[in-house]
């Protein structure tokens, strides 16, 4: 007999690990971006992606984890660590 | 062909007929010749595996652990401290379901230092999920070799398995030992084809974390797969016998216990002395008997029901102690046998051969002498009260 032992590749992608997130949110504030893209290289969840816009950038808050290392990063203090719910009442 | 050969040679032999593709061990104290003659065999071209040498028995574990998880047939042996070094290791590779396979050389834990025999190594890994199998004497150390491969990489198992066999009292006994040949082996033993395997064609992820959800069904899985096993081991051994013509029972092994009145159960190479003061006592017309254990994980509850239900007098001897509580095997053998109603009148539990003391005649005969109608609990033979009389203020 055997329990669940094995996983096949896409597990990471299939569960939406951004129900782990700590109680703060990265907001982009979308004022004084350069388009830099440190936050992007820094995020260990590879969830910040370029917009369709210049200079926007994109998190992805199903996987995103709320480390915040793309606010410390980010040369602008474009990015502020929020409380969950605030990020849409800008 | 039969040779005559030390123990630990005797496993490299059959080892090397089994054919691991990888051999990982950590070669100094406490290890035993086993690795030492697989890697001169490796090292002379008759052995076409990977010896990885390493710094430590944890590391030897991890690599036989990728090893069997990449689909190759491994091999590492221990002992001792080694065994416990190991222990994370080794809760692992079970739980990850891997058929390693490994070879405890039984000998005792420090402190104080000592590298003499008994069971406490591997009694003390008895909940890791590894089938646990102690050999009596040399020759059934090689067999039970082929015969963990076999079990160990059964599609329905895949579990770890490690051959017991007593320090010295094996490892280091010369006798004579009927080695197989490989077409022998190759017709009992087929090459390993794992049910799962890393591979980078075809990717998986073994051993994920696991959270609640899921976590208490691996075990379950395990606790399941080891009572299959029990059913598993005797149709293995009896698939041995018709080729090797050598027949082994693989969970127990009674010994003159038909009408026996008195009866010691016992593991590992004891059993060898046990007999022999069975026939001589027997010889004087006293019933008594034997009842050796060869697999302690799992633990054959059912034959050993059958096997003493009509016994009188039991007395269980343990080479190791779990401080503080029962003797690890006679605390399991009294469970066997609460609540039902053919049972023993006494189960008394007796230690003795602890850090290589020997387990003479005579200590087997006060164990027949002492199974009387008073119930002994964890009763030490051979004690020396005068060593217990150090004072320190």
């Amino acid at each position: 007999m055997f329990g669940p032992l094995i996983v096949k590749p896409g597990s990471s992608r299939k569960n939406k690990t951004g129900s782990w997130r700590t109680e703060l949110t990265p907001k982009f504030l979308k004022k004084n971006c350069t388009g830099c893209k440190l936050c992007m290289s820094v995020c260990p969840e590879g969830c910040i992606t370029e917009g369709s816009e210049k200079n926007q950038l994109i998190c992805d808050y199903e996987y995103c984890k709320g480390c915040g290392a793309c606010a410390l990063v980010c040369p602008k203090g474009e990015i502020s660590m929020v409380k969950e719910g605030e990020k849409e009442n800008k | 062909m039969k040779q005559f050969l030390e123990g630990s040679f005797a496993v490299a032999e059959i080892v090397k007929l089994c054919k691991p593709g990888v051999i990982s061990a950590y070669p100094i104290t406490p290890q035993t010749h086993i690795v030492e003659e697989l890697a001169q065999m490796v090292a002379d071209g008759e052995l076409d595996s990977q010896f990885v040498n390493v710094e430590s028995e944890h590391s030897a574990a991890s690599v036989v652990l990728g090893a069997v998880a990449t689909g190759v047939r491994a091999y590492t042996a221990t002992s001792s401290q080694g065994l416990l070094y190991m222990g994370e290791v080794l809760f692992n590779i079970a739980g990850l379901r891997l058929p390693v396979i490994l070879t405890c050389a039984n000998r005792a834990i420090s402190a104080p230092i000592n590298i003499w025999n008994d069971h406490q190594d591997s009694v003390s890994m008895r909940d890791t999920g590894w089938i646990q199998l102690f050999a009596e004497d040399n020759q059934e150390v090689v067999d039970l070799h082929l015969i963990a491969y076999k079990l160990g990489e059964d599609k329905s198992m895949m579990l770890p398995v490690m051959v017991c066999m007593d320090g010295f009292i094996l490892t280091h006994g010369i006798e004579t030992v009927d080695i197989p040949t490989q077409e022998e082996v190759n017709k009992f033993l087929p090459p390993y084809s794992p049910l799962y395997k890393l591979d980078p064609a075809n990717p998986l992820t073994l051993g994920p974390l696991v959270d609640p959800e899921a976590y208490m069904e691996t075990r379950y899985a395990i606790q399941e797969t080891l009572k299959d096993a029990l059913k598993l081991i005797p149709q293995i051994t009896a698939d041995f016998a018709k080729i090797f013509g050598r027949h082994y029972n693989g969970l127990v092994e009674g010994y003159r216990i038909k009408d026996a009145e008195r009866v010691i159960v016992a593991m590992g190479s004891v059993c060898g002395t046990i007999k022999d003061v069975v026939d001589e006592l027997r010889a004087k017309g006293k019933k008594v008997g034997l009842l050796k254990i060869t697999s302690y994980r799992p633990f054959p509850q059912q034959e050993i029901y059958e096997a003493l239900k009509n016994v009188a007098k039991v007395g269980v001897l343990d080479r190791a102690l779990s401080l503080g509580s029962y003797a690890p095997l006679a605390g399991e053998i009294k469970a066997v046998f609460f609540g039902k109603k053919k049972k023993p009148q006494i189960i008394s539990s007796f230690i003795a051969g602890l850090g290589g003391r020997d387990i003479t005649k005579n200590s087997i005969k006060e164990i027949f002498r002492l199974l009387t109608a008073k119930e002994k609990a964890c009763e030490f033979i051979d004690l020396k009260p005068e060593l217990l009389k150090e004072k320190y203020e």
